[in-house]
């Protein structure tokens, strides 16, 4: 029995030491960074190649999406909040920088014949309004309508840029991920979905909007019109440890890979603050 | 107290101790979904959650009837596919295959219940999916193939439990029957299934238990639009994959309307086994 004792009380201590050694672990050489749920798996990657640089310092990436995001960084629970929308106006406050910036493509399959589409079109498609292609000078098929689900960033950003008030149809399929959305019009023929645009592929065909097919270029150009910004938030301007993550992430070095995963880079100096 | 007495009460109370915690780990699961999942259904009415039509929480409207629908269906339609073939493969299993025969195909019916569900999924997706869009039309990801698909994952619970129970029909049963003139599919249809019926009930349920809980599987192949269905063609949201879809980006109101969705199916998993907890105990009897 004593030995037992002895084990367990030796447990304990070492599960207050686990315990106590975390907490101290928080000073100043970790950084939280929190928000839109789109950002952060890019986020992540350019943390760890922040953190192999600079060993010793913890940057921690969150999500909770980019409200959650806007109020850690208000209340000081994040040094920096990720949002993937513009900020509103009664948000403003905040000091913004642009690291990057997402294209919204809408793809169909390769084999449809549309190539172009009106930002109203689109609307009625995914309301529900248009049903066949044909309204559209298609083929006379059924129209299969993917979307995301609710809560997801893409679907957030689709909802404000192309729908506004109005209601994505209920009859839509539903994905949760932007692969499956893919994957799920690569196959039916008469789908239409929305997914960023760094993940168009050959497999699905991307639809120019009012004549403006989406690319990097006129996404530069302030043309394409379905694109939204991925902000860093700060509290006042930013210092030491959370200034020099910012402006790792706007370097070169991490701009420039920044089109191989999909994004869209804003050049060194282009970032507002 | 001898050392082997002190020994022996030890281990009582340890393997009490475990038997409790895991139905303490039951009781905790049954509170927290509960006190999640009830505020926002009385907030916003029992009655909107029951019978309300449109789900789009981000205005907060939701209404579950599509989903309670939806999972009633594909476990119907999984009951239309899979009881006939699995009842069918069951009595072949017993009453007219050679027993060597039955001892290979059982353990290999009885494999099918270990193949992952993403698997099930997978191969609807690409497989059953094209299919029914090419020869039926609709988009493919439909209540039908969630029903086809479901059908096949309820087989061996289905037919293990048929075997089991139509096994256990005493062969004085049988004899009688044919000792007075009856074939033997006709002693099967009038003496052995009507012996074993609420065993073989209890099956089904179980199976249904299976359908209704099946998750994965139906993400992939049912389309998920949080809409009634208007035919077997169009594509279906259950009660699991409204959860699992939505569960990773949800927070607030949405992720307590969540919670409430696991509430209901719950309360339908628990009246499904309660029925056939009673008639595999009015079995025994």
């Amino acid at each position: 029995m004593s030995k037992l004792r002895a084990i367990s009380a030796g447990l304990c201590l070492l599960l207050s030491f686990l315990l106590f050694s975390c907490r101290s672990d928080r000073s100043a050489s970790e950084i939280i960074v929190a928000g839109s749920t789109s950002v952060q798996p890019f986020a992540d990657k350019w943390a760890e190649v922040f953190m192999e640089k600079r060993y010793g310092v913890v940057v921690n990436i969150q999500g909770g999406g980019s409200s959650a995001g806007i109020q850690a960084v208000r209340t000081g629970a994040a040094n920096i909040g990720m949002s993937s929308r513009e900020l509103k106006e009664d948000e403003k406050d905040l000091n913004e920088i642009e690291v990057a910036r997402d294209g919204l493509a809408i793809v169909v399959h390769p084999e449809n014949v549309l190539g172009n589409m009106t930002i109203d079109q689109v609307r009625s498609i995914f309301s529900g309004e248009i049903t066949n292609w044909k309204t559209l000078n298609g083929a006379d098929k059924n129209i299969t309508v993917v979307v995301r689900e609710e809560g997801s960033g893409t679907r957030g950003a689709f909802q404000e840029m192309v729908m506004g008030k109005t209601r994505i149809s209920k009859r839509a399929i539903v994905q949760d991920s932007n692969g499956t959305v893919r994957e799920i019009v690569s196959r039916d023929p008469n789908a239409v979905g929305f997914i960023s645009l760094g993940l168009v592929n050959e497999k699905v065909k991307a639809i120019a909007l009012d004549g403006i097919f989406p690319s990097e270029e006129s996404i530069l150009g302030k043309k394409y019109r379905l694109v939204r910004p991925f902000l860093f938030l700060t509290r006042g301007e930013p210092h030491g440890l959370v200034k020099e993550f910012i402006d790792f992430v706007l370097s070169e070095e991490i701009q420039t890979l920044m089109p191989k995963e999909g994004l869209i880079p804003v050049s060194p100096g282009r970032g507002r603050s | 107290m001898t050392k082997l007495e002190r020994n022996d009460r030890l281990i009582r109370i340890s393997l009490l101790m475990v038997a409790f915690s895991a139905v303490s780990v039951l009781a905790i699961i049954t509170i927290f979904i509960f006190e999640q999942g009830t505020p926002i259904m009385f907030k916003y009415g029992v009655r909107s959650f029951l019978l309300g039509g449109d789900w789009y929480p981000s205005e907060k409207s939701f209404g579950l009837l599509p989903m309670i629908a939806g999972s009633l269906m594909v476990t119907f339609g999984a009951l239309i596919a899979g009881v006939p073939l699995g009842l069918a493969s069951a009595i072949f299993l017993t009453e007219f295959s050679h027993r060597r025969l039955t001892r290979i195909l059982k353990p290999v019916i009885e494999l099918l219940a270990g193949i992952p569900s993403v698997v099930y999924g997978f191969l609807g997706l690409m497989f059953l999916v094209p299919f029914i869009r090419e020869n039926f039309g609709g988009p493919g990801l439909s209540v039908l193939a969630a029903s086809i698909i479901l059908g096949i994952m309820i087989l061996p619970t289905v037919i293990s439990i048929a075997i089991d129970s139509i096994r256990a029909v005493p062969d004085s049963y049988r004899e009688g029957s044919i000792a007075l003139g009856a074939t033997k599919w006709q002693t099967v249809r009038m003496v052995v299934l009507p012996a074993a019926r609420s065993g073989i009930i209890a099956g089904i349920i179980l199976g249904m238990g299976r359908a209704i809980g099946e998750t994965m599987a139906v993400i992939m192949i049912a389309g998920n639009a949080a809409d009634i269905p208007g035919s077997i063609l169009q594509p279906v949201r259950t009660l699991t994959s409204n959860i699992a879809l939505e569960m990773a980006y949800a927070s607030g109101e949405h992720r307590e309307a969540l919670f409430a969705t696991g509430v209901i199916l719950f309360i339908i998993i628990m009246i499904l086994n309660t029925i056939a907890n009673l008639t595999s105990a009015r079995q025994k009897r």
